[in-house]
């Protein structure tokens, strides 16, 4: 099998969204080639679950949440959200799905629409889809502008410029809660934000999911904000999934040897602690010619030459801990023990 | 590399920079923006300072200021600036080029937008060696492929010949640091540099911006809203807020000891590795204020969480800690002080009593 494995799937009635050897190819203009974007990864999230979906730049994190809104639809693979197949939805029962699911982005200014109104911006879902009377939709808006902390009054009167980064993060989120959704994919939301306001929003996230019973993919580079605000981690690298775990166990225990490079990587605000050591030299090589084997091999510190060869699988090394490495830094629970 | 243009007239004695008392407001239909009110500090030679605070508090303004790289119209400058004795701070930008790149330079947030993409790398390199220090176009080019392995740029020579597109965002970012580079400034301004940037790549990004500190004996001053970045890479620290600069102090020493609720407030943001999933993060509440009517008391006092009367009303002037006459802090209350623990006392006392009340209905 050319994934990189399911042990880590679970089988659960509460599972909202299962993928299963998802693929994401773009071509390379006419060259014949393709940039292999996400390359046959499987995840699930449970309702009511925070998934964290962490890695470098280009690693396939947005990717990944674009084609599981089918935006554009992947090259192959399976997404079943709430029981349906969405792969093989016509384009009417997609968009009506899609109200389901929700997306909010990194740059939160240029996400909106800056020749609206915000209150408007907010309404527009409603509008479409024709939700409620007048009456019922005003006074829903309203009461998600309160909820995120955007005066109403306010935002009936201005545009999206007139407001900070951090209160245009909080307007998409509101726009992302009118039509009840099950499931938020936040893509680096908190990214372009300064500290004090990445710290507002991610307690405002927390609020949110608790108060409308949501369930969150939130994706980012920062393993410190994933492990904040998520109960399970999955660990990219260029379009392969290297490791799965909870939070707590991630950070306690990580098994991959790219999860220590980004917990390495995080800037540590304690000059006594802070020792200047790069974690790791390069960048990643280009998703268009991955490297044999483990794609990680070009820069792991533990290569051996079977990792140049042969591509490992995921396999549980503790409970819920998954690990897709030759030589993991935690030992691989045995298959009989299971 | 032992033939580094190094920084020039390194051996002069005194402080590289001085700042007394420098302000910068800009002219609007709203107002005047006091964009930076009073800041004074100085800054000696080799040394990395770094400057933090919430976006909007003037770090970028101020950085701008020291350089000469303000808006022409609509800005109201005044204090003094003295680079190496010689007072900048009424210089215009014609009379600042002789400084810029051979005395200062600066990198900013987002290479895109300060790399020229229709212009190949090493020309972007090589152009300003050529004015500025009149070196031939062999030269230049020579010199630029150096620089770009100094920035630890892999394949120097062919990547000498690419466009900005065809880099990735960390690899723009360190030819930015190249072209800074370039003319051996003695002081490197970088505003938030690896704010764009991925974990993993702004790690190696402050290494590299600090090894060629110590390498060219460099002053750096690093602009930032994290103090995670500033806590490995610096020698001191100045805090702003409002447009005022609220904390200065060793960098040692403001992790050690810190005075001003503020500096406390912004390093509790940060979520911490080792703090369990879920933990509450104490963020600060509202927003900076506004730099047309900033409040009248301390700047701080709408979102302080030991506000007293009498920070709504009297400024706190910046003064030095009874142990460390360089550490400058203005609060009235500050961190650890007898004063400041008895006001967590009884917000302590007052949190109980309320939650005693809720639980007893
Ligand atoms: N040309 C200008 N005219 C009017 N106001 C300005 C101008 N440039 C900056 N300001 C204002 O001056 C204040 C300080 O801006 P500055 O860019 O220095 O903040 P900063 O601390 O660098 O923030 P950030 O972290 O967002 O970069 C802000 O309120 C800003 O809106
Ligand atoms: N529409 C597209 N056309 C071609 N390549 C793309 C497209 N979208 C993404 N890619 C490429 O796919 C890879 C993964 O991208 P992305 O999912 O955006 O990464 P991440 O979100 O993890 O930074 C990158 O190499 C990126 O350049
Ligand atoms: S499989 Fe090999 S190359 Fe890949 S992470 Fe494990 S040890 Fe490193
Ligand atoms: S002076 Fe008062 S309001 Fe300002 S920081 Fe100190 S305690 Fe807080
Ligand atoms: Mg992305
Ligand atoms: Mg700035």
């Amino acid at each position: 099998m050319a994934g990189t494995g399911k042990a880590h799937l679970r089988d659960s009635p509460d599972v909202l969204l299962r993928i299963e050897d998802l693929v994401v190819e773009f071509p390379v203009g006419r060259t014949g080639l393709k940039v292999n974007a996400v390359s046959g990864i499987s995840l699930d999230v449970l309702r009511g679950e925070t998934l964290g979906l962490v890695g470098e730049s280009g690693c396939g994190k947005s990717t990944t949440g674009r084609a599981i809104m089918q935006l554009p639809r992947p090259t192959s693979g399976s997404v079943v959200f709430e029981g349906s197949e969405l792969t093989r939805l016509t384009g009417d029962e997609m968009r009506e799905a899609r109200t389901r699911m929700q997306m909010i982005f990194q740059d939160p200014i240029s996400s909106l629409n800056p020749r609206r109104k915000v209150r408007q911006i907010v309404m527009e879902p409603l509008n479409i889809w024709k939700r409620g009377t007048d009456a019922e939709r005003s006074q829903k808006v309203d009461s998600i502008l309160e909820e995120v902390g955007i005066d109403p009054t306010r935002a009936a009167e201005s545009q999206p410029h007139q407001f900070s980064g951090g209160q245009c993060q909080r307007i998409s989120i509101a726009r992302s809660l009118v039509l009840d959704p099950s499931l938020i994919i936040c893509d680096e939301p908190v990214s372009a934000l300064d500290v004090s306001v990445q710290a507002q929003v991610l307690n405002l996230l927390e609020d949110l999911k608790a108060e409308y019973g949501l369930t969150l993919i939130f994706i980012a580079h920062d393993l410190a904000v994933v492990k904040n605000i998520s109960d399970r981690v999955a660990v990219m690298y260029l379009g392969k999934i290297c490791e799965v775990a909870p939070s707590d166990v991630l950070y306690e225990n990580p098994a991959h040897h790219y999860t220590s490079v980004l917990l390495n990587s995080i800037p540590v605000p304690d000059p006594e602690v802070a020792v200047t050591k790069t974690a790791i030299e390069g960048e990643p090589p280009s998703p268009v010619l991955p490297p044999p084997g483990c794609r990680f091999n070009p820069r792991c510190p533990a290569a051996q030459d079977i990792c140049r060869t042969e591509e490992p699988q995921l396999r549980a090394v503790g409970d819920g801990h998954f690990v897709a490495c030759h030589f993991p830094t935690v030992t691989p629970v045995e298959l009989s023990t299971r | 590399m032992s033939d580094l243009i190094q920084a020039s007239s390194r051996d002069i004695d005194g402080p590289l920079l001085v700042l007394k008392d420098v302000t910068t407001h800009f002219k609007t239909p709203r107002g005047l923006v006091r964009a930076v009110d009073g800041v004074s500090f100085t800054l000696d030679r080799g040394k990395a300072l770094g400057i933090v605070g919430e976006s909007g508090s003037g770090k970028t303004i101020l950085s701008r200021s020291i350089m000469g790289l303000l808006p022409p119209r609509g800005t109201v400058r005044g204090g003094s600036i003295t680079f190496e004795g010689r007072e900048i701070g009424n210089l215009g930008r014609k009379e600042m080029r002789s400084v810029w790149g051979k005395e200062m330079a600066m990198i900013f947030q987002d290479p895109m937008t300060s790399l020229n993409p229709v212009m190949k790398i090493g020309r972007q390199i090589a152009e300003p060696l050529q004015i500025h220090l009149g070196m031939t176009k062999q030269n230049a080019w020579a010199t630029a492929e150096r620089l770009l392995q100094d920035v630890r740029i892999p394949e120097a020579k062919r990547r000498l010949e690419q466009y900005p597109h065809e880099m990735s965002g960390g690899m723009r970012q360190r030819v930015m640091i190249a072209i800074a580079l370039a003319c051996g400034p003695t002081a490197l301004f970088a505003d938030e540099p690896t704010t764009a940037l991925d974990v993993t790549v702004q790690a190696q990004i402050l290494d590299l911006l600090g090894e060629q500190r110590r390498d060219r004996n460099m002053s750096l001053v690093l602009v930032t809203h994290d103090l995670g970045v500033v806590a490995g890479h610096t020698d001191e620290i100045a805090v702003m807020y409002g447009g005022k600069l609220v904390e200065k102090a060793t960098t040692k020493g403001l992790f050690a000891n810190m005075k001003m609720p503020y500096t406390e407030a912004l390093l509790n943001s940060i979520p911490r590795l080792e703090d369990r999933s879920h933990t509450r993060l104490s963020a600060i509440a509202g927003r900076p204020p506004d730099l047309v009517n900033p409040p009248k008391g301390c700047r701080f006092a709408p979102r302080c969480p030991y506000a007293q009367p009498k920070c709504q009303n009297e400024e706190p002037p910046l003064v030095p800690t009874a142990e460390d006459p360089n550490h400058l802090y203005a609060c009235w209350y500050p961190v650890g002080s007898p004063e400041n623990t008895e006001i967590k006392v009884r917000i302590a006392a007052s949190k109980s009593e309320f939650a005693a009340a809720a639980g007893g209905n």
